[in-house]
């Protein structure tokens, strides 16, 4: 046995003999230390103590109060409308983002790139503004409101245009992660089982999906999470009409400008928990994800 | 996060225009690739879902708004975006995002490079927690950043001592956007950072550089590009954020009002015209701003050969 060891000659073409000799990088004890608890400090202090807030908020209330506020029929009304919203933007959003990235990954056509660029453009618009261009469209004023007038449709200040302004702002989110995903999964698998007779929606269901799932899973917890957590888009086009067009986050804001604090925070910890759920989920998809990708024998040989 | 692809539109065709011949040959490749690439089934109906609902989702709705501002007429339109009140949010709105991801830049480059260099204790959770203001809801993070930085609060309270307020002015605009717009610094640079070599720095190590250089000639260089695109990002955000900057704005109407909140205000006194013109105006200078900064991140690309 020699001396020098290499154990990977690729990452270690020197051959090192210790791991100590090599140079260090994390310029010593002191350094390393400063940077890591300035680095703590700041995403305590920024990222930290918001969330901090909202749960020390709800310690100081009493049991009484904070099942007072749960139980209101204002905040079961939220509750219900929030979780219907999700429950119609999550699974059309999925549907939207599955179809956009089998177009987009499976086939070539002109155009392509200029398709994904639109399917962005939500990120790049305010909230408040997604919110404004449903107004024009459906408001009273707007390009259709009389006629949604003279046939009693109601889309503005009413469910339809919370669902629409919902998915205006969540449009990206399932396509956005599916895309890069499928597009490093190639296609020669579903071209495979094709030539060997499948159906394009065995194809779907037996190859892709369950190559993708984790990418499409993680795509819609993030959809989810702004479906029931978005605020300004929701807020033009609600009208705040208690029990009937306010969700959970529209009502945080009511109970706020009400000076009912205390109860306010009651419900943001509600929004809060929803976001630290998601956050757990996410690493935990994240983690599966990845070990997945690990063993897909397709993207280590491209590797 | 990807980088903005938005304005990522080849600039060339890849089929050489020399000549004749190449173009036919060109082109009959091409579509043979196009024919064989449709044997996957599906394509007619996967392509019509996305267009029916992005066009009914987005594009139309959008073009409403263009359609309306043009409506208002050249002259109504000025009018309307020359009011100072108009002016001075897209100011605040504009000045505070900026400050904010002048802020970020150097603040997420540090966090990015920190928790991709040392392993330590509490690491995954401090990594995790960068994503909370992606996940929380603008409306929670509104109250609570007001109950933190307002007069009474933990933070407030401290930087109220030293003189400064943090809360109801733009300085809490700022601290609100920096909120928000933290995790696109760090998530747009961390996996460019994680792509750098050791090798490359031990190199640079041996041949003498201090780490300070180190850093300066190897690493700053390879993640400009990125760096300025969690910027562009995170400015993008910072404009058109709402529901995490009016509790604690203050909104006092020339001094801390947003531009998203002009357009909330005028949508209530049913002034749709100027909600339009200011909805058009956020929406023209937004896209302004994306398309420079992703041109001058091409140019940094180019320069430092870091594809």
């Amino acid at each position: 046995m020699t001396e020098i060891q290499l154990k990977d000659p690729m990452r270690d073409p020197i051959g090192w003999k210790k791991e100590d000799e090599r140079p260090r990088l994390d310029g010593g004890p002191i350094v390393a230390g400063l940077l890591i608890s300035l680095t703590a400090i700041l995403i305590i202090g920024i990222i930290g103590l918001p969330l901090f807030a909202v749960f020390a908020a709800v310690l100081t209330a009493g049991a009484a109060e904070i099942s007072a506020t749960l139980t209101d029929p204002d905040t079961l009304a939220a509750l219900r409308l929030t979780l219907l919203i999700a429950a119609i933007a999550v699974p059309t959003n999925g549907l939207i983002g599955l179809a956009a990235a089998w177009a987009v990954t499976k086939y070539e056509f002109p155009g392509k790139t200029l398709l994904m660029a639109l399917i962005d453009i939500p990120f790049s618009v305010s909230p408040v503004v997604a919110g404004l261009v449903y107004v024009l469209l459906f408001g009273a004023q707007g390009l259709f409101g009389s006629w949604l007038d003279a046939h009693n449709i109601k889309i503005i200040f009413a469910v339809p245009g919370i669902a629409l302004a919902t998915l205006f702002v969540t449009f990206p989110f399932v396509a956005r992660e599916l895309i890069p995903l499928m597009q490093a999964h190639g296609k020669l698998d579903e071209e495979a089982a094709l030539t060997l007779g499948a159906s394009g929606w065995t194809v779907l269901f037996r190859i892709t999906l369950p190559k993708a799932k984790w990418g499409l899973l993680y795509g819609l917890l993030l959809c989810n999470a702004r479906a029931m957590g978005e605020f300004g888009a929701v807020s033009v086009v609600s009208g705040h009409i208690r029990g009937l067009t306010n969700t959970l986050p529209l009502h945080v804001e009511v109970l706020y400008n009400e000076y009912q604090f205390k109860a306010s925070f009651i419900v943001a910890s509600l929004l809060a928990s929803l976001a630290l759920v998601t956050l757990i989920l996410k690493s935990a998809v994240e983690y599966f994800g990845r070990d997945a990708e690990a063993t897909n024998p397709i993207i280590e040989a491209q590797n | 996060m990807r980088p903005i692809s938005l304005m990522a539109v080849p600039l060339t065709s890849s089929i050489s225009r020399n000549s004749e011949t190449r173009v036919t040959t060109a082109k009959r490749i091409h579509d043979t690739q196009m024919k064989r690439s449709r044997v996957i089934p599906g394509f007619g109906l996967s392509l019509g879902i996305v267009l029916t609902s992005l066009s009914l989702i987005v594009l139309i709705p959008l073009s409403a708004l263009v359609f309306k501002a043009a409506g208002v007429g050249p002259s109504g339109f000025w009018y309307i975006a020359s009011s100072p009140r108009v002016i001075k949010a897209l100011h605040v709105s504009f000045e505070t995002s900026l400050f904010a991801a002048l802020f970020n830049a150097p603040v997420g480059l540090l966090i990015a490079f920190v928790l991709h260099r040392y392993r330590f204790p509490g690491r995954a959770i401090l990594n995790a927690a960068i994503d909370l203001p992606f996940a929380l809801p603008t409306a929670v993070a509104g109250i609570s950043l007001a109950a933190v930085y307002g007069p009474h609060g933990p933070l407030g309270s401290v930087f109220a001592g030293l003189g400064i307020k943090t809360a109801f002015n733009p300085t809490g605009i700022t601290i609100a956007l920096i909120f928000i717009g933290l995790p696109f610094v760090v998530r747009t640079v961390q996996p460019v950072i994680d792509e750098i070599e050791r090798e490359t720095e031990e190199a640079a190590a041996l041949l003498g550089a201090t780490p300070f250089r180190t850093f300066l000639s190897i690493i700053f260089p390879a993640i400009l590009p990125a760096l300025l695109t969690g910027f562009a990002l995170a400015l993008a955000r910072g404009v058109g954020e709402y529901g995490s900057v009016i509790f604690i704005a203050g909104n006092l109407p020339m001094i801390s009002e947003i531009a998203p909140l002009l357009i909330v205000i005028k949508l209530e006194e049913f002034d749709y015209g100027g909600a339009t013109v200011i909805g058009t105006l956020m929406l023209v200078i937004s896209f302004a701003l994306l398309f420079g900064i992703n041109l001058l991140e091409r140019s940094a690309r180019k320069h430092f050969g870091h594809d």
